[in-house]
């Protein structure tokens, strides 16, 4: 179990946290064309290595937290609020 | 046999226990392993295969054979590792695997049908007319221990801790590792499976400072201990996982009465893997034999049980550290014959010199004798006889954990030993497990490993080691009967097969062999096994790979693993404020997402039908407690409710109730909700009782996302507050009743409409809203005064009503129960809410997705009522099958189905392809082969004008 430095309570294990999807994926407008939102609903990017990641602190805190996390080790580099 | 004198035992407290029937003696610091020794059982297990007699072959969690089933009081273990736990008085021990015991199996037999069964047999013989028909038979021929199914082992809880250095190990390298941590500050913990601290210090000569090893030990665990450090003793760690993380188990013996394992988890931020390194088998025929046992598990039982295993040793080595062991024994009483496949030498010299024979260039050929070895043939063709060999075929590192953290061992040829390759963050492997060559060079990584000065490591003597090189195969084929794992019967033969059948890499060798697929996970075999596949493929070791190891290291007991987390704590089930109330109400409680609810009252036959007559003709009160109280404050309150909900929600007026979806960014139907304008800045979203959690993260989600944290806050009041459901033609007399300070009058008081009011001095809020279709009122008290609120309800006439009851009656009026009238594809307009769709030009979640292809295309399935035409109601669940061509094909399902007493007859609701222009269609829906009719019907059937909310 990996262990995450939440920004407002500290290290924490994982399973007090849930993914919540890649960070800085923008959600579109109702303008945006079908592929644009399909690719919105369901292509997430799945990175192997380095990547920036949304979970949420659901059984601590409850704040969502931008983690930047290697999917292939799992080194954790930094934690930030998703909202500040 | 004992000895007289030596050992840790405590020769004052004698242990009397049982093995397969027989009365016997041990003593206190006696493992099971030790005391059957010393009583010379053998032999005491049956192989896993072939039914061979199978002894000792070691003194620790390598041991492949020695596995009981263990009864003491109320204890049960039906796989009790012998070598790990300890005798206490009262012990009864049995054989696992014999039909009748390990001395006397009906299924000996097996072992003459050798040459028909290999590697594969089971698997090329039993596949007509198919392996389901003999595996019953063949499961119950092998197995081990039978798991008592009406024993409950006492919960233990897990423990946590967290330490700076976690050291496995305290051997050498562990103590040095440890004592240099402490030294540095740091918090430590000390992990070491075996009941002492030492290692191989415990059996093996040596001397450290000049002192006898031991005396060293006891300093740096003295030192350890006051200096704050935590050692665990009898604890194996058994997995490590991501960024530090420790499973540990921890073997209590009898100390607690009943649970003897206990798992911890812990988290290290440097871990040092000082694990040691075990002793390997050599390869000759019938080396499986009672009295095959290795050197060092040999000297193990002479040294700390005070057992000689044997009267007329052969000791069988290629390497120096064999010789220790023959000294010993020779010293102990035994006489010892030393069969070195290496030249003559000093260390030969010098073992002459205790009257030990040595014969040089030199090996084992096979074992003789069956129920115990009796004598060894030698290559020469000699035979000596014997009733222990030791052997001593080189060193395997244990380096699970290493692996388990993802390191890439390679193979080290001049040490024949996989050693760690690439070093592993947060992770220094230390002393025998890193291939060290002496006790000098162990202490001296263990104290690097822990970041402690070079110069602080002390200075070490000890009698000769070697590593031995690659294994010996020499006799590995001269007899047709040699063993490589010796846990899952696996010879050298099936190896050889399993090349012949182009199984040729290790991880399809495993496979098609099972070797070290057993529970001690090949760590006396995988090396043989690696070495014989090589010899066969014409390969060098280094280029076969390897097979990786997985957690747990040691078996673990489910029940350590649980820990507490079991009945009801391990799904904690949610409770009523009212429960005793209806406990005394004569109600059905069941379990409801979790959650305990009334399902109905008094006598179940009857209870349905008086529940929902008394709904449509009199007045019912419902414990609505569960439903959602969700707070939504703030200037941006509304704006946020406008986004998560599909349904408008800021042109609510303070006072009013809206009924509202809420839905998915993939536009399906997250969940319904009424929610309540307090205030502009202040809304009450009660959302259905199992979505309450879902509804409050969605909330906090958008919040967080799209809004200023400053300006909108989510509170979960639900628990706070409980909510009785008042509904019924006579609703109206028992809310006066209450006297809840409000006017009731319908022109004051409108349908979805709510009022604050007082009951029996304490706060209470009251919304006109229905369930059932029937006037109704929702009355929201503290949660400590439900049953107060109960009671009154009741003197005043409301009867009770359940949850199964509440089922009928919101299924005649057609109202949904999102989750089950719907699935993740419902959409709003399929169940005739696609107004808001159009409305609607600002964002809110799912928008977008309502207005793809897939939200138009035409065969959505769409919510309908039926009007079933049997006398049954229909299965929730059933299809409903049109012809399509030559075949026939769903076009949906039934999704609630019940007798409906008012209408006298079966309905349902359904989710139908183009459903909503279907109404009038008679369709045949099948459920597990039998078929029915139902009418599509709009999806209310009782006063679809809504006239009763106000009658
Ligand atoms: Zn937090």
């Amino acid at each position: 179990m990996q262990q995450f430095p939440c920004p407002f309570c500290g290290p924490r294990p994982e399973d007090e946290f849930r993914y919540a999807g890649d960070a800085g994926r923008p959600r579109p407008g109702r303008d945006a064309s079908d592929a644009e939102w399909a690719a919105y609903l369901y292509f997430g990017r799945n990175a192997r290595g380095a990547a920036r990641e949304l979970w949420i602190h659901s059984y601590g805190c409850g704040r969502w937290i931008e983690l930047s996390r290697d999917t292939v080790s799992h080194v954790v580099d930094g934690a930030k609020p998703m909202n500040p | 046999m004992r000895l007289a004198s030596g050992g840790e035992i405590d020769r004052g407290t004698p242990l009397a226990f049982r093995f397969d029937g027989a009365d016997l003696e041990g003593y206190a610091g006696d493992t099971l392993a030790s005391a059957l020794l010393a009583n010379d059982v053998q032999p005491l297990a049956r192989s896993f295969k072939y039914h061979r007699p199978r002894g000792l072959l070691a003194a620790a969690h390598e041991e492949p054979n020695a596995v009981l089933d263990l009864r003491h009081g109320a204890y049960h273990d039906p796989n009790a590792r012998a070598t790990l736990e300890l005798l206490a008085a009262g012990m009864e021990l049995r054989s696992v695997h014999a039909r009748g015991t390990a001395q006397r199996d009906a299924l000996a037999f097996l072992d003459r049908c050798w040459r028909f069964i290999p590697a594969g047999f089971y698997y090329k013989t039993f596949m007509w007319p198919g392996w389901k028909w003999f595996e019953p038979a063949i499961r119950r021929m092998a197995g081990r221990g039978v798991v008592d199914p009406s024993y409950h082992p006492r919960a233990q809880p897990q423990r946590y801790l967290n330490a700076d250095l976690c050291v496995i190990g305290a051997g050498a390298a562990g103590l040095a590792a440890a004592q240099a941590g402490l030294r540095r500050g740091l918090r430590v913990v000390l992990v070491e499976q075996r009941t002492r601290c030492g290692g191989t210090l415990l059996w093996r000569s040596a001397r450290i400072d000049g002192e006898p090893a031991m005396r060293w030990v006891a300093a740096v665990e003295r030192e350890l201990r006051s200096g704050g450090a935590e050692v665990l003793l009898c604890t194996t760690a058994l997995g490590l996982y991501d960024h530090g993380l420790l499973a540990l188990s921890e073997r209590m013996g009898d100390a607690t009465g009943g649970a003897r394992e206990r798992v911890w988890q812990l988290r290290a931020r440097q871990v040092v893997l000082a694990s040691g390194a075990i002793e390997r088998p050599l390869l000759f025929g019938d080396n499986d034999r009672p009295g095959v046992m290795l050197a060092d598990s040999a000297l193990e039982y002479l040294r700390r049980y005070a057992v000689r295993a044997g009267e007329r040793v052969v000791v069988a080595t290629g390497n120096d550290s064999a010789y220790a062991v023959a000294e010993a024994l020779q010293a102990a009483g035994a006489r010892c014959v030393l069969v070195d496949a290496r030249a003559d030498g000093a260390l030969a010299a010098a073992a002459r010199t205790q009257g030990i024979e040595v014969r040089a260039n030199e090996r084992v050929a096979c074992a003789v004798g069956r129920d115990r070895v009796r004598a060894v043939r030698l290559a020469s063709g000699a035979t000596v006889e014997a009733d222990l060999v030791a052997m001593a075929g080189g060193w395997t590192p244990l380096i699970h954990l290493y692996c388990h953290a993802r390191g890439r061992p390679r193979w080290d040829a001049a040490r024949g030993a996989m050693l760690p390759g690439d070093p592993v963050h947060g992770l220094a492997v230390a002393g025998a497990a890193n291939g060290a060559d002496s006790l000098q060079q162990a202490l001296e990584q263990g104290v690097a490993a822990a970041g402690g000065a070079a110069g602080s490591t002390p200075r070490a003597e000890e009698a000769a080691f070697g590593w031995g090189g690659e294994p010996d195969i020499a006799q590995a084929f001269t007899t047709p009967r040699v063993w490589v794992d010796l846990q899952h019967d696996v010879t050298v033969k099936d190896v050889a097969l399993a090349v012949r059948e182009n199984f040729s890499a290790a991880e399809h060798l495993k496979r098609y062999t099972t070797l070290g697929m057993a529970t001690d996970q090949g760590r006396t075999s995988n090396v043989n096994g690696l070495a014989v596949l090589a010899d066969r493929t014409g390969r060098e070791i280094s280029t076969l790979g390897v097979t990786t190891f997985r957690p747990p290291f040691v078996p673990v007991g489910m029940a350590a693993l649980a820990g507490a987390d079991r009945g009801e704590l391990q799904a904690p089930l949610r409770r009523l404020p009212a429960e005793n109330v209806h406990r005394a109400e004569g109600a059905a409680l069941l379990d409801y997402g979790n959650l305990l609810r009334p399902a109905w009252y008094g006598d179940r036959e009857t209870a349905l039908a008086r529940e929902c007559r008394a709904a449509r003709t009199e007045a019912v009160v419902l414990d609505a407690s569960s439903l959602g109280k969700i707070e939504v404050l703030g200037p941006d309150a509304a704006a946020l409710l406008d986004f998560v909900f599909y349904t408008r929600i800021s042109t609510l007026a303070p006072g009013r109730l809206r009924y509202g979806l809420a839905l998915a960014e993939s536009g399906g139907i997250f969940d319904d909700a009424v929610v309540l304008c307090v205030s502009p800045r202040h809304f009450v979203v009660s959302c259905s009782s199992g979505h309450v959690a879902a509804m409050v993260a969605n909330l906090e989600a958008w919040r967080e996302d799209r809004f200023d944290l400053a300006r909108v806050f989510v509170h979960d009041a639900t628990p706070q507050w409980a909510t009785l459901a008042i509904s019924g033609p006579q609703a109206r007399r028992v809310i006066s009743a209450l006297e809840l300070g409000i006017d009731l009058a319908d022109g004051a008081f409108l349908h979805m409409s709510a009022r604050d009011g007082v009951f029996a001095g304490v706060p209470a809020r009251i919304a006109r809203v229905s369930f059932t279709g029937e006037r109704g009122y929702e009355v929201s008290v503290p949660a400590d005064r439900c049953a107060e609120l109960w009671g009154r309800a009741r003197e005043a006439g409301a009867r009770p009503l359940g949850v199964e009851a509440l089922g009928v009656l919101r299924v005649e009026k057609g109202y949904i129960f999102v989750g089950q009238d719907t699935d993740g594809e419902t959409m709003p307009q399929d169940i005739g809410m696609g107004q808001a769709r159009l409305a609607r030009q600002d964002a809110f979640v799912g928008d977008r997705s309502l207005f793809l292809p897939a939200a138009a295309r035409a065969g959505r399935r769409q919510l309908v009522g039926v009007s079933a035409l049997g006398e049954a109601p229909l299965a929730v669940g059933a299809h409903a099958v049109v012809r399509d061509g030559a075949s026939e094909r769903s076009i949906g399902f039934v999704t609630s189905s019940y007798f409906s007493i008012l209408l006298g007859r079966p309905i349902a609701l359904a989710l139908i392809e183009d459903g909503a222009a279907r109404h009038g269609e008679t369709l045949e829906f099948e459920h597990l082969g039998a078929r029915s009719a139902g009418r599509l019907v709009p999806p209310c059937l009782h006063d679809p004008r809504g006239e009763r909310l106000n009658a």
